[in-house]
């Protein structure tokens, strides 16, 4: 067990965030914290302000109001090569891997970001201990028949496994997924959740999903954010319960 | 068997063509010196032969920041220029012995690269273009103005090396041959240099920048800093190859600083295949054994290169040497 897990005090903080793009605001208010060790997903109908409040959380830019905490460090400010470090990983909503890069420098990249040293010098094939990392990373997220295929030759769904292998080399405590399994398969959705599952045993989780259903299984905690504002949160069955949480969202079907 | 079939030997040549490429690219360092210590000796005369030598080391250190990183620069004749003015003025205004001054030749252009990178690097695609090359032609008009120091529109003249003065070594840059191993030896340290890098986990935050910027700052590269690095790294190769050129020459035209050499990278990098190790010597080899023989025709040489160059964007974007990898690796 992570030791993150046993502590009471949220990993991560999100002090009314909002956000503005020129006139339109994206997202106003939103105070929220992830507890350490659950799987919070976040969830809400197009257009609410997930992946808003993803990018905020994530680093990618800062917020127009509001403060990030991070364990307790104001990381509203820092930049996003620092998170990385500080224990926080994101993947994409859009695939995002080196594409004629293979599995296994993919991934062995992402291990080398996080070593201290900067080197312009020694092979990396000295390096094995990072060639040992990176393959057991692709094993754990099933590429491990993959390793010297271009990522832009894997399957969509490989593809996004792999992203997760990438995410997981800094070790992080907090994981920030961004619909995880966006344009993938039946079957392929059914190994990413189970895989998100295993993951979320030994760390942080976070969850942007646009499937409700998807999460309600796996989830400790819901979000629920609806035209950029904080709807709801709490346990699954007290989300299901809330009469204005059936009203936007549940309603409309299958979605 | 079926070994009479045209078909199959063809692809058993193809197969053994394959072998000697893929062993030229695990001793990539072994191969290109290897020909190119032979190389005068393919050719008419030894000048055009080290002109091949300091441009393919100069389309090398562009290549860094263009082919493995994916960052177009146009301002990369500044870097060969201050290069070729700083070793050239040492020389000539105060006495400085050559291989001091090759030296401050780089170290010039390393602070050129450290500049105009440094203002340059927050920018991205065509605006980096641009803004290297308004940079670079800033550095032109300054050294153009300088005319007590550099010559001014006439250039820096009196660039005269002739004597080594190596102890036990009677070595003169008279005998051509002799000059193309002196800056052989240069282009040999500097290309091992340049495989050494490539290999080094830097070489795969070059990659992982060309092929992903944004997923490269998840994982925690600080992407600014890494690209001026590579740009300041890439700036030291090409104020070497200005250096070895001011030696060369024994004069410093002031066209080294003039965009046009900018473009002049540009072009050999892509002849021979971006991101490719051997592919800045072969463009450069290509481009300048093209002028040479084209010039004896007509004096619109520009016209054909320019030709041949097009032909390439269009049919073969690989350039040669990268379109030969190509087939054979398929």
């Amino acid at each position: 067990m992570n030791d993150v897990t046993t502590s009471a005090e949220p990993i991560m903080r999100a002090e009314s965030l909002g956000m503005r793009f020129g006139g339109f605001t994206a997202l106003k208010d939103v105070s929220v914290a992830f507890p350490a060790g659950e799987l919070t997903a976040i969830i809400g109908p197009n257009g609410a302000g997930k992946s808003t409040f993803f990018n905020l959380i994530s680093g990618a830019f800062p917020p127009s109001e509001g403060r990030i905490y991070f364990r307790g460090r104001d990381i509203t400010r820092t930049p996003q090569h620092r998170f990385a470090r500080l224990g926080i990983a994101k993947s994409f909503q859009i695939t995002n891997v080196f594409p004629q890069l293979t599995a296994l420098e993919n991934v062995r990249f992402a291990i080398q970001c996080m070593s201290q040293r900067f080197n312009v010098w020694t092979p990396r094939g000295r390096f094995a201990e990072m060639t040992e990392r990176a393959a057991s990373l692709l094993q754990m997220v099933g590429l491990d028949q993959h390793h010297h295929r271009l990522a832009m030759n894997l399957a969509h769904g490989e593809q996004r496994a792999l992203e997760i292998a990438l995410a997981l080399a800094c070790d992080p405590a907090l994981l920030l997924l961004d619909e995880p399994t966006a344009g993938m398969s039946p079957e392929e959705t059914t190994a990413m959740m189970d895989l998100i599952t295993s993951l979320a045993a030994e760390r942080t989780v976070v969850l942007v999903e646009h499937k409700m259903k998807l999460v309600m299984g796996i989830s400790n905690r819901l979000i629920v954010l609806h035209h950029g504002e904080l709807l709801a949160e709490g346990t699954p069955e007290e989300v299901r319960a809330n009469d204005e949480v059936r009203r936007v969202y549940l309603g409309q079907g299958d979605r | 068997m079926s070994l009479a079939n045209p078909q199959e030997r063809l692809t058993v040549s193809g197969r053994r063509l394959a072998g000697l490429v893929s062993l030229m690219a695990r001793h990539r360092v072994a191969a290109v010196l290897g020909f190119l210590l032979i190389f005068p000796f393919l050719l008419p005369y030894e000048a055009l032969a080290v002109n091949i030598l300091i441009y393919g080391l100069y389309a090398l250190g562009f290549n860094m920041v263009f082919g493995y990183m994916g960052v177009l620069s146009f301002g990369h004749a500044a870097f060969f220029g201050l290069g070729s003015y700083a070793t050239g003025i040492a020389i000539v205004h105060y006495g400085v012995p050559w291989l001091p001054a090759i030296g401050i030749g780089i170290v010039a252009a390393g602070l050129g690269a450290a500049v105009i990178g440094g203002l340059a690097i927050r920018t991205r695609g065509i605006y980096f273009a641009m803004v290297t090359l308004a940079l670079s032609q800033c550095v032109y008009y300054l050294v153009y103005q300088m005319e007590d120091l550099s010559g001014g529109e006439n250039g820096l003249r009196g660039v005269d090396v002739y004597d080594l003065n190596i102890p036990g070594l009677e070595l003169t840059l008279i005998d051509p041959l002799t000059k193309y191993y002196f800056v052989f030896a240069f282009v040999a340290l500097a290309v091992w240099l340049f495989s050494r890098l490539l290999a080094s986990p830097f070489g795969a935050v070059l990659e992982a920048l060309r092929e992903n910027e944004s997923r490269a700052r998840a994982c925690g590269t600080d992407v600014a800093m890494s690209k001026w690095l590579a740009f300041v790294i890439s700036g030291l190769f090409c104020g070497l190859a200005g250096a070895l050129n001011a030696i060369h020459l024994t004069i410093v035209p002031i066209e080294s600083l003039h965009y046009h050499t900018s473009g002049l990278a540009v072009m050999m990098a892509l002849l021979g295949g971006m991101g490719t190790f051997f592919g800045p010597f072969v463009g450069a080899l290509t481009f300048l054994m093209l002028e040479d023989v084209i010039t004896l025709v007509t004096v619109h040489w520009q016209l054909f290169v320019g030709a041949l160059f097009v032909f390439f964007i269009l049919f073969f974007p690989r350039g040669i040497w990268g379109t030969l990898l190509h087939w054979l690796s398929r």
